[in-house]
């Protein structure tokens, strides 16, 4: 299981990186998201992988039962996911406007042309 | 007071301006009386924090009541508490300026909210023992500035916060992955368990790679060699208050971080992992001078200036002396409040003349001849001036570097400081000199601008105050360096026992967890 | 989906048994799973579906007040449910608990409430925001109260 989320995880990564390089920036934040989702897992799999026992302590116990999922790595998770989708939202909004503004999404129309050597 | 209330002050008083100014938003000057009070608050309460350590050592609280390592933990040493006093004066100067300088449009935007919220996530970053932890409060900082840096909307702000934010996410993914990693790795997230637990780590290659990434993504966040264009593409479109915040502290929180975790955690492999550091340091500082050489913007010159100058700040932590380390705390002291001030500087100029360009500026000196005065002290501190603390600042750095033996280091960061030389004093030809052709009116100084010189007259103050004084702050600095050198304080604070006592049973064994979580 | 008749017979039921469901999950989150989050974008997007189906002014008035309001409510709550263990000599985000006519109650649960606030006013703030700046996917002014009108308008 874990050799097959290694090579998942490593394929994540690719692709992300694959469409972080591309011009538009559209792409480039898709790129985000895959790579976020890349990590998160990452963080999932070196938490150790266990099979079909969630993280609940049953009512009448006060300890969890032996041999349950990792808690803590599905707790880093849900907080890194939520604050992705809050990153992620914001990074959408802010593209909108930026195409709402320039009229374009190509990562070209934005570099800085440096200093007008006229002086 | 104790100490658990002390230690959280610096993270609460924001937060409870941010809630405070978010829900009077109709209300634009209360929300500005707040946020000065509430930045004084902080200065305040990391003033006692100061005195606090001072008497009782490093100071560890954990949320929650849980105790290391269960729950997260925040420490205050000497390190964090420099930088919380620093950052809190920052804040104070930015708070009166922002009062004319940040438009109506901006305020009704929720300026103030996001600037008390950012302030959250800089006080957490530096208080915080817990490297998820820190990963959420650069979350929180970063969202803050994102939003700080586009309000407002114009077209030049939207292209910089675009390429701002996309480097950033891109950073922060880099460190989360670091933050996974260590703990497959460890089993642990507090960094003074992890203190202990990453020389007993068998697969020291991973440690390495670890090390790199937080390397790349500290590096992005500092505006190290070669991670920097994000910084000059976007500091100089957003008001002078809000660059000015940035310039001071921003890339001051990751380099905060990388002499944390390359302290604390990865002095396993200082050789490669410090030597890599001292590299990019060189390269950072000729870089980012050279690029300001060529520069004519006011704040682009100074944002490159940013980078060269956080050279010499991992130049420091990259010889690892107790001497460096000292030079490092010192410049970073140093840094913030000079640098701000110059931005502080260049956006009252922007009030006065409409424009940041050199081209356009001129004959300063002779229509606002205080203003000139307070930019000249800044500005000669930056490049290293005799008795200015840019001065002590290099001189330690010097001598550490010469005392290690690193003597190209020190050539460049000599040179270096001769080409800072140069731009200051082209901002002051074409600037403050009178132009060629027109002489330019010297009417009365705008009561805006009046305002203004209130915060850069404190900065510059506080300048020389360091210059004067550089014995005292000498002290903390060599304080701060001993605790980071020597982490079995910091260890001990955390955890409560000494390291030799120390043993892994505490820690969560992820691969007999069976045994290690349930035995509690 | 603009005008569409059977949407907005649709969310006038829905929109209560989900705001309910949302109330639901977050109180569920105290021994299972569910939380002030989850409820929190549940909440959401029974406003978002009012809003699709009858414009987001008539959304925003629906809400009563500004998803900000909101935010710094939740905001408030949360730091509140922080806070009053500091006061009583504890930790700040200690549990403290106290059973007031036998229901337990105590400020995890403030805490929850807390988020579920935040989340609804920031959902609805990048909701109503998208909108209003111009991408338009909910129908723009509110309707007019004829439905054969607007049988014919869909048509």
């Amino acid at each position: 299981m874990e050799t097959l989320l290694a090579f998942v995880i490593g394929g994540l990564v690719a692709v992300s990186i694959y469409l972080l390089m591309r011009r538009d920036l559209v792409r480039k934040v898709i790129g985000v998201v895959i790579l976020s989702n890349a990590i998160n897992l990452l963080i999932f799999t070196v938490g150790r992988v266990t099979q079909g026992a969630s993280p609940l302590i049953p009512s009448a116990d006060k300890v969890p039962p032996e041999g349950i999922a990792n808690p803590l790595s599905q707790a880093l998770i849900l907080t890194a996911i939520v604050i992705g989708f809050g990153m992620l939202s914001f990074a959408l909004v802010l593209l909108y406007r930026t195409q709402q503004s320039t009229g374009t999404v190509d990562a070209e129309a934005f570099v800085d042309e440096g200093p007008d050597p006229s002086t | 007071m104790d100490s658990h209330t002390l230690l959280l002050l610096p993270l609460l008083i924001p937060f409870v301006v941010a809630v405070a100014t978010l829900a009077l938003r109709t209300r634009p000057g209360l929300q500005k009386a707040l946020n000065l009070i509430g930045m004084t608050g902080i200065l305040a309460a990391s003033i006692a924090l100061l005195v606090r350590i001072g008497n009782e050592g490093i100071q560890a609280t954990g949320l929650g009541g849980w105790p290391a390592p269960f729950g997260i933990m925040m420490v205050a040493d000497h390190l964090s508490v420099i930088m919380l006093i620093v950052s809190a004066l920052i804040g104070v100067a930015v708070a009166i300026y922002a009062i004319p300088n940040v438009d109506a449009q901006r305020v009704g935007f929720g300026f103030y909210p996001f600037m008390n919220l950012l302030m959250v996530g800089i006080n957490g970053a530096f208080l915080t023992g817990d490297l998820f932890n820190l990963y959420v409060w650069f979350e929180v900082m970063l969202i803050s500035s994102f939003v700080l840096i586009v309000l407002g909307n114009t077209e030049e702000q939207l292209a910089g916060g675009i390429k701002y934010v996309v480097i950033n996410l891109v950073s922060s993914l880099f460190f989360l992955a670091g933050v996974g990693m260590i703990y497959g790795l460890t089993g642990t997230l507090n960094m003074a368990e992890l203190a202990m637990a990453l020389p007993q780590v068998e697969q020291e290659g991973l440690v390495t790679v670890v090390a790199m990434l937080f390397l790349v993504s500290f590096g992005i966040k500092a505006a190290l060699f070669p991670l920097f264009f994000w910084l000059p593409a976007s500091y100089h479109t957003p008001p002078a208050a809000v660059s000015a915040f940035f310039a001071g502290l921003l890339t001051k929180v990751g380099v905060y971080a990388l002499i944390r975790v390359f302290t604390l955690l990865f002095t396993q492999d200082v050789g490669f992992t410090h030597g890599l550091l001292l590299w990019a340091a060189g390269l950072t500082m000729v870089s980012g001078v050279l690029a300001a050489a060529i520069q004519t913007d006011f704040r682009k010159i100074l944002s490159f200036h940013i980078i060269s100058q956080i050279g010499y700040m991992i130049m420091g932590l990259a010889l690892f002396t107790p001497l460096a380390l000292i030079g490092a705390v010192f410049y970073i002291v140093h840094h913030i409040i000079v640098k701000a001030n110059l931005f502080l500087v260049s956006g009252a100029a922007n009030q006065l003349q409409g424009t940041f360009s050199l081209k356009k500026l001129k004959g300063l000196y002779a229509a606002h001849p205080l203003m000139a005065v307070l930019f000249v002290i800044p500005a000669f501190s930056l490049a290293g001036f005799p008795p200015l603390s840019g001065f002590w600042a290099k001189l330690i750095l010097a001598k550490a570097g010469i005392e290690a033996g690193a003597y190209w280091i020190v050539a460049v960061a000599m040179a270096v400081g001769l080409f800072t030389m140069y731009s200051m004093s082209k901002v002051w030809v074409n600037a403050f000199l009178p132009g060629t052709d027109e002489d330019v009116d010297a009417g009365r100084t705008p009561t805006a601008v009046r305002v203004m010189y209130l915060p850069i007259g404190a900065l510059a103050a506080a300048t020389i105050f360091i210059s004067v004084f550089a014995g005292p702050v000498y002290e903390m600095a060599e304080q701060s360096a001993d605790e980071l050198m020597n982490s079995s304080a910091y260890i001990e604070a955390v955890t409560g026992h000494e390291e030799s006592v120390a043993d892994s049973a505490t820690r969560v064994d992820l691969d007999g967890r069976a045994g290690g979580v349930h035995a509690q | 989906m603009r005008n569409s008749l059977i949407l907005r017979t649709a969310a006038r039921l829905l929109v209560p048994l989900i705001l309910l469901f949302s109330v639901f999950l977050m109180l569920r989150g105290h021994n299972e799973s569910g939380g002030g989050f989850i409820g929190g974008l549940v909440a959401g997007t029974a406003f978002a579906l009012y809003a699709m189906a009858y414009g987001t002014a008539a959304s925003r008035r629906a809400l009563r007040t500004t998803p900000q309001a909101l935010l710094a409510a939740g905001l408030a709550t949360a730091l509140l449910s922080a806070v009053i263990p500091l006061v009583q000599g504890g930790a700040m985000l200690q549990g403290l608990w106290a059973k007031p006519l036998g229901v337990k109650v105590g400020t995890p649960i403030l805490f929850d409430v807390g988020v579920y606030l935040i989340v609804i006013g920031i959902t609805l703030m990048i909701v109503y925001e998208l909108d209003e700046s111009g991408v338009q996917f909910f129908p723009q002014e509110p309707h007019p109260a004829s439905l054969p009108a607007e049988a014919e308008e869909a048509a």
